[in-house]
């Protein structure tokens, strides 16, 4: 067998193992409802955080719309289970689908667009989304969607993530990915070396805005009630700092991103007024001392020691 | 046979015109398949423009260009590069932030075959190809003597190895045409010289042709079969090295009339 | 005639609606022009000018005109401030740390501003302006007069700074260029943080003007128009004093027609629908001129 599958095996192992001891401690009841409710937050904050660093970090297509696609896979997600009384994994896929089109139909005439020009587009665009979906009386306008199933727990939220985890991992370790990375690092040479860049920017922005409305499904049957003050740009502001502080380019980054700003904006609660002071101040900061964020462009994977372990455990040994 | 004797890319009557201004004017040129043309010229004759029109970047205003006979005006250039034709630019453009591998590995990404399915599911043809893409970009790194720098990030590498490192991008695409900006722009004597028996050499392994444009004469000189010379965009002079050295109007354009005085 | 009328009395208040934006998207503007940065905080600076020239009326007793210019000074050192504190230091930093930092002052000024104020609307007390003229049966008011009035002192002495003084020369040669201009004798520090003061003021002015337009304050009213003056800086064409101008009035009119005609609930997505439309269309804006990357 391959080394780079057998490393794929060991990581998946540690993902159940992961899962494994935190549903204990669920079941156990050793997790309260309020940690239990932030940790089903992390998973989703985490497919937010990677989906979107594949197109920011990877791709380098700066994008600061993202709530908007989970906006639409939360309304598909919900329309699906409520109205239609289709399971949640069907909602799920539905939204991804809804989100995914939406994206490939943005993403093909915006992503000509460059730099800042974009990132004022994709805000736009997502603000647009959430305008009309307060239009759209059969989702409840403004007011929300009300009486939404309660289907979303720690299982589906952790498995989405994985897949979502997975499928981003592999796809930036191929050609394709390979590709998106050349477009970052400079258009020009990329489109000269082969690179249909168009063709890849649109994939990346497709690829995240499906997975964003994954995330989105998962959020809407976490709780009873969704309106579209829940994807406003502030929402897609956030998201882009899980993957600014993780480090663009980089998925364990977008992980600790996400747990990181998950974590402190929980044990803020308690501290409403100073929160966001605290959060501005933090991120200022970081931007100072740390701008390529805690990872940068590494995995963990890349750091001595967990290579070490992971090669030994699939049984080969590191270059 | 008769294909063989077809040039491999030829222009005709290629103008290009920004803004009123005429960049390249009447350009008509050819390519045989195996040669090694220099395209040499002051500051601002247009050379970089030509290089420009032939991979896409520009669409000219008028003209044809053809390569193997069949038009490639209107291509983008990624498509271009998908039909034979790679470069390397006159301000270096490598992936700055990768390793010197990866630089090299994306280069063929026009090659690869396996899906996006395939790659998700890492199954079919993945790991088959990903493996001889790294090898071949290792070998390549070798034959460039980068192959002890593959894991640095590219922008580290001296100037030099820049330079050479383009060349092995531009190769990892597998082109028919090699086009090249500059290679021994910022070199020492040395490295020049090194570069000259380089591009020799790879001419021979990788069955190549080979389009330069390039200031260093003793290199244009030294390598060159066929030289066009370029002034205000158009072409002044077209020979072999002995015959440009000895062209009045070549020596005009580069040292002004009193020299030919 | 009917319709006539309506259509007449929403381009009267889109044009003072729009001379807001304008105001502040020649901050937005002068900003992106010189450090290539979308000022998030922009829209929070102009709100800090709303509360200021509220409490140099409620608190301070002093009447509109003197409120509106303290508010000025002040805010305008306040933006002279987040420009050394936050922006400066990055310089020379990828324009993503930039951009985010931006975003970092901006929650900062408007959490910071609800500590301080409390996140309670505050209501503008009566300024005198509340009168009303019957033009030929068209209504402007007081408030919108007043408007009218600065909005056009605003520009004519902006315009004379730009393009008569030697620090509008400054100005224009280092938002053309920063370095060279640096070559030349410039100091490119002190005209940013001029530039800074000066669009931070003209904001600070949009904040009274609306506070006495519409009444009421609140920590979190510069999100909204921050963005649409935003668009309105790339609709006029980003660095271009006159387009900031001629786009935020074209975006008033705009939104007030859209309010008038169709749902005021649309009249949000009015303003970002033009901005993609702009972008798509002709990137560079009314006034701008196309660029390419020279390979």
């Amino acid at each position: 067998m391959n080394s780079v599958r057998k490393r794929d095996l060991v990581m998946l192992v540690f993902g159940l193992a992961v899962f494994g001891t935190i549903q204990g401690m669920i079941s156990g009841g050793m997790i309260g409802s309020f940690w239990q409710l932030n940790i089903i937050l992390i998973c989703i904050n985490v497919i937010m955080a990677v989906s979107l660093n594949l197109i920011n970090g990877y791709t380098g297509q700066f994008s600061i719309g993202h709530a908007g696609f989970m906006a639409v896979g939360a309304y598909v997600g919900v329309v699906a289970t409520t109205n239609f009384h289709l399971p949640l994994i069907a909602a799920l896929i539905l939204g991804a689908i809804g989100a995914g089109i939406l994206g490939f139909m943005i993403g093909l005439p915006t992503l000509r667009l460059r730099g800042d020009y974009l990132a004022i587009a994709t805000l736009g665009l997502g603000e647009i989304i959430r305008i009309v979906i307060m239009n759209i009386e059969y989702v409840g306008g403004a007011a929300g969607f009300k009486g939404i199933a309660h289907l979303t727990n720690f299982a589906w939220a952790y498995f989405a993530m994985l897949v979502t985890l997975f499928f981003v991992k592999n796809f930036v370790n191929s050609s394709h990915g390979r590709a998106c990375i050349a477009i970052r690092e400079n258009e020009i040479a990329a489109e000269a070396m082969g690179v249909n860049t168009t063709k890849y920017k649109v994939m990346a922005f497709t690829i995240g805005a499906a997975f964003a409305g994954v995330a989105g499904g998962l959020f809407a049957h976490q709780f009873y009630l969704i309106s579209p003050n829940s994807f406003t740009f502030l929402a897609s502001f956030n998201y882009l700092i899980m993957v600014v502080l993780g480090g663009m380019g980089s998925i364990t980054g977008s992980i600790a991103g996400a747990f990181v700003v998950t974590f402190i904006s929980a044990a803020l609660a308690s501290f409403p007024e100073f929160r966001m002071i605290i959060y501005a101040l933090a991120l200022i900061l970081l931007m100072f001392y740390r701008p390529q964020g805690l990872f940068g462009y590494m995995e963990i994977t890349n750091f001595a020691p967990v290579k070490k372990l992971l090669d030994k455990l699939s049984g080969t040994k590191g270059e | 046979m008769a294909e063989n004797t077809k040039p491999l890319l030829k222009t005709e009557d290629v103008s290009e015109v920004f803004g009123g201004l005429k960049a390249v004017d009447d350009f008509d040129f050819y390519i045989n398949r195996g040669e090694l043309i220099g395209l040499i010229g002051p500051n601002g004759a247009g050379k970089t423009t030509i290089f420009n029109l032939i991979t896409g970047v520009y669409v000219p205003t008028t003209g044809e260009i053809l390569l193997d006979g069949e038009s490639i005006v209107g291509l983008k250039p990624y498509e271009i590069t998908q039909r034979g034709i790679a470069r390397t630019f006159q301000n270096i453009r490598l992936f700055s932030e990768l390793s010197v591998l990866d630089n090299v590995k994306i280069a063929y990404h026009c090659h690869v075959k396996y899906g996006l399915l395939e790659t998700v599911f890492r199954m079919g043809r993945y790991f088959g190809e990903e493996d001889a893409i790294t090898e071949q970009s290792l070998k390549l790194l070798k034959i460039f003597k980068l192959d002890e720098h593959a894991h640095e990030v590219a922008k580290n590498l001296p100037y030099g190895a820049q330079r050479r490192l383009e060349i092995a991008r531009a190769l990892a695409a597998q082109p028919k045409l090699l086009l090249l900006d500059e290679p021994a722009a910022g070199m020492n004597p040395q490295e020049t010289h090194e570069l000259m028996e380089m591009i020799r050499w790879i001419r021979s392994q990788f069955d190549l042709t080979i389009l330069l444009i390039e200031h260093d004469m003793s290199l244009v000189m030294g390598i060159c079969e066929r030289i066009y010379v370029l002034e205000y965009g158009i072409i002044i002079a077209e020979g072999t090295p002995a015959e440009i050295q000895n062209n009045p109007e070549v020596i005009r354009a580069y040292l002004g009339t009193e020299a030919v005085n | 005639m009917d319709f006539l009328h309506q259509f007449i009395q929403q381009l009267i208040n889109g044009v003072s609606l729009g001379s807001i934006y304008a105001l502040i998207a020649l901050g937005y503007t002068m900003i992106y022009g010189i450090i290539k940065l979308i000022n998030f905080a922009h829209g929070d600076i102009y709100m800090v000018g709303a509360y200021l020239g509220f409490f140099g009326v409620t608190a301070a007793g002093l009447p509109i005109l003197p409120s509106l210019l303290i508010s000025m000074l002040v805010t305008g050192c306040l933006g002279m401030v987040v420009e050394k504190l936050a922006y400066k230091p990055l310089r020379h930093a990828p324009r993503i740390s930039l951009l985010i930092t931006a975003i970092g002052v901006s929650f900062f000024l408007e959490y910071a501003g609800m500590y301080f104020v409390t996140a309670t609307p505050r209501t503008f007390p009566n300024t005198g302006l509340n009168f009303a003229f019957d033009v030929a049966g068209f209504i402007i008011n007081g408030q919108q007069l007043m408007i009218f009035a600065i909005t056009i002192i605003l520009m004519a002495i902006l315009t004379y700074i730009v393009q008569k003084t030697k620090l509008g020369k400054a100005m224009r040669a280092a938002s053309f260029d920063t370095e060279t201009a640096q070559l030349m004798g410039i100091d490119s520090d002190r005209v940013i943080s001029m530039t800074f003061f000066i669009g931070s003021s003209l904001a600070a002015a949009a904040g009274v003007l609306v506070g006495v337009y519409y009444n009421t304050i609140d920590p979190l009213m510069g999100i909204m128009p921050g963005l649409k003056a935003f668009v309105a800086a790339v609709l006029g064409g980003i660095g271009i004093l006159p387009g900031a101008v001629v786009g935020g009035i074209i975006l008033g009119v705009i939104e007030a027609l859209v309010a008038g005609f169709l749902s005021s609930t649309f009249r949000d997505a009015a303003a970002f629908a033009i901005l993609i439309l702009v972008l798509l269309v002709k990137p560079s804006g009314l006034f701008g001129k196309n660029t390419n990357e020279k390979v």
